[in-house]
C-alpha cells in the first residue's frame, strides 16, 4: 500500500513537473519574442477614463529601454498614468527570469483559446506579487494580465496585436486600475455654495479606472537615450 | 452727454483714492505670484495628496493658466470691495460737497447726470478688471509658462488643453465685467440714497458681504431665494472651465458644460443692472438738493 501511494505521488510530482516544463517553455517563447526589443519609441493616442477625470485624448509617446525603463509622455502637455501600473508591462514583467511559472487551465478570450500562466517572482525585491497571463500558445502572444504589486494595488492590463506582432507588441493596450476616493475641501478650492448633488459624488467613488494607448506606430531597436526616463 | 463723461471720468482718475485699488490688486497679485514661484510646488503636492494615490500626474501643472485661475478664485471675490470705494462715492461725493447742487444748474438732465457718473464709474470697474487680467492671466503667462489647465475641482479634476484654454479666460472676464458692473450699479444706487461718502461705501460692502454669506449657505430655507441674488451668479464665471463629455467619458475640447447657467447668470445680473441704475436716476429725480 505504502508503495502504491509512493508511486501515485510520484506520477502526480511527475505530471506537475511535466505540466510546469510545458508551461515555462510558453513563457520561454514570449520572452525571447519580446527580448527581440532592445528599446522602442512608440506613438499614440492616450484615452484617460476615470470617473472623477475629465480628460480628452491626448497624443503620447511611450519610451522603452531594456530592462525595464519605461516613459509616458504627453505631446506638450500633462498626463495622467496609474500609479506604478504602466511599469508593470510584459517587457518589464519578463525581463528577468526571476520567476516562477504555474500552469492555470485554459480560458477563451476574444474567441481564442488562451492559456492561463500565474507568475510568481522569486526575487523579494521586484515589485509584483503575483501576476496571471493569458497567453496564445500558437503565437506566443499575450493577450491579458492581472498583476498584483506590493505597493500600488493590482493592474489588469489587456492587449490587441497588429503590425508588431512579430515583436510582440501591442497595437492597443489597456490599463485598469482601481481608482481611490476623490475629495478636495471646499475651503481650498473656493467652490462655496455649488455642491454637487450626493448621487453624482457617489458616483464618482471607488470606481475602476482605465488608461487605453491605441499605438499608430514604432520604431524599434534604433536607440532611446537613457535621459528620457 | 459725452463731454459730462469725459468730465466724470477725469474727475475719478483725479483722485488719489482710485489708484489704492490698481495698487492693491497688483501687490496682492505679485504677493501671489511670487509665492507660488518660491514653493509652488509644494502647493501643488498638497493640492494633488489624494489624486497622487492613483495617478501620476506628469507635466507643469503650475503654469500660467492655473495661476490665473488660482488668483482669480482668490480676487474676483474682493475685487467687489474695491469698485463699491468709487461707485458708491460718485453722488454721495457730490452731495457731502456740495456740488452736486452746482451740477445740476448746468444745461444737462439730471437723468444725462446720473447715467454719465454711472458710466464713468463703469469705465473705473472696466479699467479696474483689465488691470486684474493684465496682471493674473499676462503676467502669470510670462513667468510661469503655459501647458494644459488642471483644473482641481471639490469633486472631480478637469484637465483642458493649453489651446483650448485662452478663449475661456476671455469669457471669463467679459463674464467677470457683468459681475463688477451690477456691484458698481448697487453702489451707485446706495450713493443715490445718501448724502455722505462713508455710509453709500459702507453700505454697499455690507449688502455684498451678506448677499455672498447667503448664497454660499447650503440651507434649504435659502435655496428658494438664492437664484434671485446677484451674488449667486457672480462666480459662475467658473463654468466656463468645466467642459462636456462624451458617453465613454472623454472630454470634448471647445465645450462648455453648463451654456445655460452662464447666460441664466448674465440675464440675472443685467437685470440687476437695469435695476438699479433706473432706481438711481428715479431717486436723483426725486432728490431734494436745496435743503
Amino acid at each position: 500500500m505504502k508503495f502504491k501511494s509512493t508511486i501515485f505521488i510520484g506520477i502526480l510530482i511527475g505530471i506537475q513537473f511535466l505540466s510546469n516544463a510545458q508551461t515555462n517553455v510558453l513563457v520561454e517563447r514570449v520572452r525571447l519574442k519580446l527580448n527581440t526589443v532592445n528599446d522602442y519609441t512608440a506613438e499614440g493616442i492616450m484615452k484617460t477614463d476615470v470617473s472623477f477625470i475629465k480628460a480628452s485624448l491626448g497624443k503620447v509617446k511611450v519610451f522603452y529601454k531594456k530592462p525595464n525603463l519605461i516613459k509616458v509622455k504627453k505631446d506638450g502637455g500633462i498626463s495622467l498614468l496609474p500609479k506604478g501600473g504602466v511599469s508593470i508591462t510584459m517587457n518589464s514583467l519578463l525581463s528577468t527570469d526571476q520567476y516562477i511559472a504555474f500552469e492555470a487551465g485554459k480560458q477563451v478570450y476574444k474567441g481564442k483559446t488562451l492559456d492561463v500562466i500565474k507568475l510568481v517572482p522569486t526575487d523579494d525585491k521586484l515589485d509584483w506579487v503575483i501576476s496571471t497571463l493569458w497567453i496564445d500558445p500558437v503565437e506566443a502572444l499575450v493577450y491579458k494580465t492581472f498583476t498584483t504589486t506590493k505597493d500600488n494595488g493590482s493592474f489588469e492590463i489587456a492587449m490587441d496585436y497588429g503590425a508588431y506582432t512579430n515583436y510582440g507588441l501591442p497595437s492597443k493596450i489597456v490599463f485598469g486600475f482601481n481608482t481611490k476616493d476623490y475629495k478636495l475641501p471646499n475651503g481650498i478650492t473656493l467652490e462655496f455654495g455649488d455642491e454637487a448633488p450626493i448621487s453624482k459624488q457617489k458616483a464618482m467613488k471607488n470606481k475602476k479606472g482605465t488608461i487605453e494607448i491605441t499605438y499608430s506606430s514604432y520604431i524599434i531597436n534604433k536607440g532611446v537615450s537613457s535621459s528620457l526616463f | 452727454m459725452w463731454p459730462i463723461i469725459q468730465i466724470e471720468t477725469f474727475k475719478i482718475f483725479k483722485r488719489p483714492r482710485t489708484y489704492i485699488a490698481f495698487g492693491a490688486i497688483a501687490a496682492l497679485i505679485l504677493v501671489i505670484q511670487m509665492g507660488l514661484k518660491i514653493d509652488g510646488e509644494s502647493y501643488a503636492a498638497f493640492l494633488m495628496k489624494d489624486i497622487n494615490n492613483t495617478l501620476i500626474v506628469d507635466g507643469k501643472v503650475l503654469n500660467g493658466y492655473l495661476i490665473c485661475y488660482i488668483l482669480l478664485q482668490l480676487l474676483l471675490v474682493h475685487v467687489p470691495l474695491l469698485v463699491a470705494l468709487i461707485a458708491a462715492d460718485m453722488i454721495s461725493g457730490e452731495a457731502n460737497l456740495g456740488t452736486l447742487r452746482l451740477l445740476l444748474t448746468t444745461p444737462y438732465s439730471r437723468t444725462q447726470w446720473v447715467l454719465a457718473k454711472f458710466i464713468a464709474a463703469s469705465i473705473y470697474t472696466i479699467l479696474l478688471l483689465i488691470w486684474l487680467a493684465f496682471l493674473a492671466l499676462f503676467l502669470s503667462m510670462w513667468i510661469f509658462g503655459t501647458d494644459d489647465l488642471f483644473l482641481m475641482k471639490s469633486n472631480y479634476v478637469v484637465l483642458i488643453e493649453g489651446q483650448d484654454v485662452f478663449w475661456r479666460y476671455v469669457g471669463a472676464f467679459v463674464f467677470a465685467s457683468f459681475s463688477l458692473l451690477t456691484v458698481t450699479a448697487l453702489g451707485f444706487l446706495m450713493s443715490s440714497l445718501a448724502n455722505n461718502s462713508i455710509g453709500p461705501i459702507v453700505a454697499t460692502i455690507s449688502a455684498i458681504v451678506f448677499f455672498t454669506i447667503l448664497s454660499t449657505l447650503n440651507i434649504p430655507l435659502f435655496s428658494a431665494i438664492k437664484p434671485y441674488l446677484f451674488t449667486t451668479h457672480m462666480n459662475n464665471w467658473k463654468e466656463f472651465f468645466d467642459i462636456k463629455v462624451t458617453d465613454t467619458n472623454e472630454a470634448i475640447t471647445g465645450s462648455i458644460l453648463n451654456v445655460a447657467k452662464i447666460k441664466n447668470s448674465i440675464i440675472v445680473l443685467v437685470v440687476h443692472i437695469v435695476l438699479f441704475v433706473s432706481a438711481s436716476v428715479w431717486i436723483v429725480r426725486k432728490k431734494d438738493i436745496l435743503s
